[in-house]
């Protein structure tokens, strides 16, 4: 690229890949992003697209109904495997939606400038991910409208309150706020976007709509500062929380006594799987997107190179994780620890633990490889295989240790019902049509955050001796 | 539309458009020099320098948020506490009723649940969002503000503000145009 003489020159091109293309103003920037959801013209693969998340969400809703109807027994799920798509299926969502944050909080207060055009769909991912994951816990306790006085402290006339000394009830605090912080933050995110599309809408229906979503923004000094500091503190904010959420779920199985559940490596092993598991769906998200809309000046080969590497040494930590639990398994010297983790390997479901030893170990080292992570097609196509990887991983941490616990006279198999699969695709379908709408009506880049990137936004430092 | 009607309108203030950020900043600089002190800038992208050099004052925004959090962990503790051990204690396995140690986690989210709350509407609260109506808007350039311009106003309020002398002395800044604002 760099056709400098300088060895010197030609190294600091190589690290300083754009996270912008080359010859954009501000105008250009604007209008790049805000004419996708102020255009009249729907692209045909939107339609496509929206077409098939919306399909499977009606399966979704046939799912709920018949649950609804007849009862969670439906499900596969029974004794002694009590737990199973459910949790599975909420725990993998929930990891998917911890990228988000990763990108918009933990990368900001890091100063990673190379995050800002793709902080807003991660975030929009995040939402729609934590409100995929909490259908499965809701719909499991068989009749939600009757569960919120067990779930949430609210006054009840049987005088009856949470159970607070249960990782559940602490699962419902850390999600819920994980949910309300995840949207607030997302929406004050917006604000300024929303009063350009204002600006910039034609019809009045749009500037309408877009007018009262933006409160009135009218990006003076005094806006700015006070926006700047609370996108700081809530970005502050966001970090332990997102820590703390997948911790929380991990304590779910940690503070119980069971085999393969009780270890101390649980919180740090969810939270690197689900950053993994994250990133892995915002490239499944952003390559296909990039491509459609021609974004590639604002999503450069950068972010990809960025995400891949992000993806690969979260994945490693992942990969520590199993090596781990298999130590301890042998290093406890407990009977009942070996068997489970023998059970894992060996047992009927050991095609399973193999699949994500060869997805999540295997596959993810060739991210190494600067020709695979440059490989769109290839990277897409490992993204899905790595969050497949890691749904067959909370399937063998869940389903292998309630299936064979400490007396063999209570082992059971576990399988899934068609009801089980068609509410799991089903929340793929609600996750898709969210996100379709998404991408149509709302500006999925930051406008005013790539703005900052630009050369044009640098202010020239005071001359010494004042002004 | 704006032009028939403004002279007999009351003036909200005199807007200067700009093409750069650089040339806001430094528009802004030379008028807080000229003495002017109730004046506005505004930019599509966030310019830390403006609002050092025209308000010269850091938000109290962290401190709203700090009184959020400690609101929330209080709020937490005091509920567990008492929803465990006054309002219905239950005897599990001869537990104590007061567990703190399992009350951290709801409280640690309520922490962070009332310090964003308190972050996010203590800044549109200072901000005086949402307010649906505000003078600049009558210009129909300032539309530009939330794209690629760059504008500063300089309002009737300020003492030093008359009306041909601030538009000349605008003029002088480098500005691409200035427009009166309709109050």
């Amino acid at each position: 690229m760099a056709n400098n003489v300088h060895a010197q020159a030609r190294s600091t091109a190589v690290l300083e890949v754009p996270v912008i293309g080359p010859g954009h103003d501000f105008e250009t920037v604007t209008e790049t992003v805000a004419q996708i959801p102020l255009s009249k013209r729907t692209p045909l693969g939107w339609v496509f697209g929206f077409l098939i998340g919306f399909a499977l969400l009606m399966g979704l809703q046939m799912a709920l109904g018949k649950l609804l109807l007849t009862g969670i027994g439906i499900w596969g799920n029974n004794v002694p495997v009590g737990w199973a798509f459910d949790i599975i299926n909420f725990v993998w969502w929930i990891g998917i939606g911890h990228a988000g944050t990763l990108i918009s909080a933990i990368l900001l207060l890091f100063k990673q400038q190379w995050r800002m055009s793709i902080s807003r769909f991660a975030e929009a991912m995040t939402i729609f991910a934590v409100a995929c994951a909490a259908i499965f816990p809701i719909f499991h306790t068989g009749r939600p409208w009757l569960a919120a006085y067990w779930l949430f402290p609210y006054p009840n006339t049987m005088a009856l309150w949470p159970q607070f000394r249960s990782p559940l009830i602490w699962d419902v605090f850390a999600v819920s706020t994980y949910a309300t912080v995840s949207i607030v933050f997302w929406y004050v995110g917006l604000v300024p976007d929303l009063a350009t599309m204002r600006d910039r809408a034609v019809s009045r229906v749009k500037k309408v709509i877009f007018g009262m979503l933006s409160l009135g923004w009218r990006g003076s000094a005094r806006h700015w500062h006070r926006y700047e500091v609370a996108s700081l503190i809530l970005a502050g904010l966001s970090t332990p929380l997102v820590l703390s959420v997948h911790t929380v779920v991990s304590f779910d199985f940690a503070v119980s006594v069971m085999p393969g559940w009780h270890a101390t490596i649980f919180p740090p092993y969810f939270v690197a799987g689900a950053i993994y598991s994250g990133f892995a769906m915002v490239l499944t998200l952003a390559i296909p997107i990039r491509a459609a809309y021609r974004l590639d000046d604002l999503i450069t080969m950068r972010h990809i190179d960025n995400m891949a590497k992000v993806m690969l040494a979260t994945g490693l930590m992942v990969g520590y994780g199993y090596v781990m639990e298999a130590f301890y398994a042998w290093y406890s010297g407990s009977f009942y620890e070996r068997q489970m983790m023998w059970n894992r390997m060996f047992g009927p479901y050991g095609p399973f633990y193999w699949g994500l030893i060869f997805v999540n170990i295997g596959l993810l080292q060739t991210l190494w490889f600067k020709r695979v992570r440059e490989n769109l097609p290839l990277l897409f196509v490992l993204s899905l295989i790595f969050n497949i990887g890691m749904w067959l991983e909370r399937f063998v941490i869940i389903v292998t240790t309630l299936a064979r616990d400490f007396v063999p006279s209570s082992w059971g198999m576990y399988y899934p019902t068609r009801w089980d699969f068609l509410t799991y695709f089903g929340t793929i379908g609600l996750f898709l049509t969210l996100f379709f709408l998404f991408i149509r009506f709302v500006p999925m880049i930051s406008m005013f955050e790539v703005r900052t990137l630009l050369p044009q936004a640098k202010v020239k430092a005071d001359h010494h001796g004042g002004h | 539309m704006a032009h028939a009607a403004e002279h007999e309108n009351p003036l909200y203030g005199v807007m200067a458009e700009f093409d750069s950020v650089q040339a806001l900043v430094d528009a802004s600089k030379r008028a807080v020099s000229a003495g002017f002190t109730k004046m506005e800038a505004y930019s599509p992208l966030p310019v830390e320098e403006l609002n050092d050099i025209i308000h010269k004052k850091r938000t109290r925004l962290s401190q709203i948020v700090l009184a959020g959090g400690l609101t929330g962990m209080a709020t937490g503790f005091a509920m567990q506490y008492w929803m465990s051990a006054v309002s219905y204690p239950m005897n599990i396995g001869g537990r104590p009723d007061a567990t703190w140690t399992a009350f951290v986690v709801p409280s640690y989210e309520l922490t962070i649940l009332f310090s964003a709350l308190a972050a996010a509407i203590g800044m549109f609260a200072l901000n005086g969002l949402p307010q649906p109506y505000h003078p600049v808007f009558n210009v129909e350039r300032f539309s530009l503000a939330s794209s690629d311009k760059f504008f500063l106003v300089i309002e009737s309020a300020d003492p030093r503000f008359d009306h041909a002398g601030t538009t000349r002395f605008l003029g002088e800044q480098g500005a691409k145009g200035v427009y009166d604002v309709a109050a």
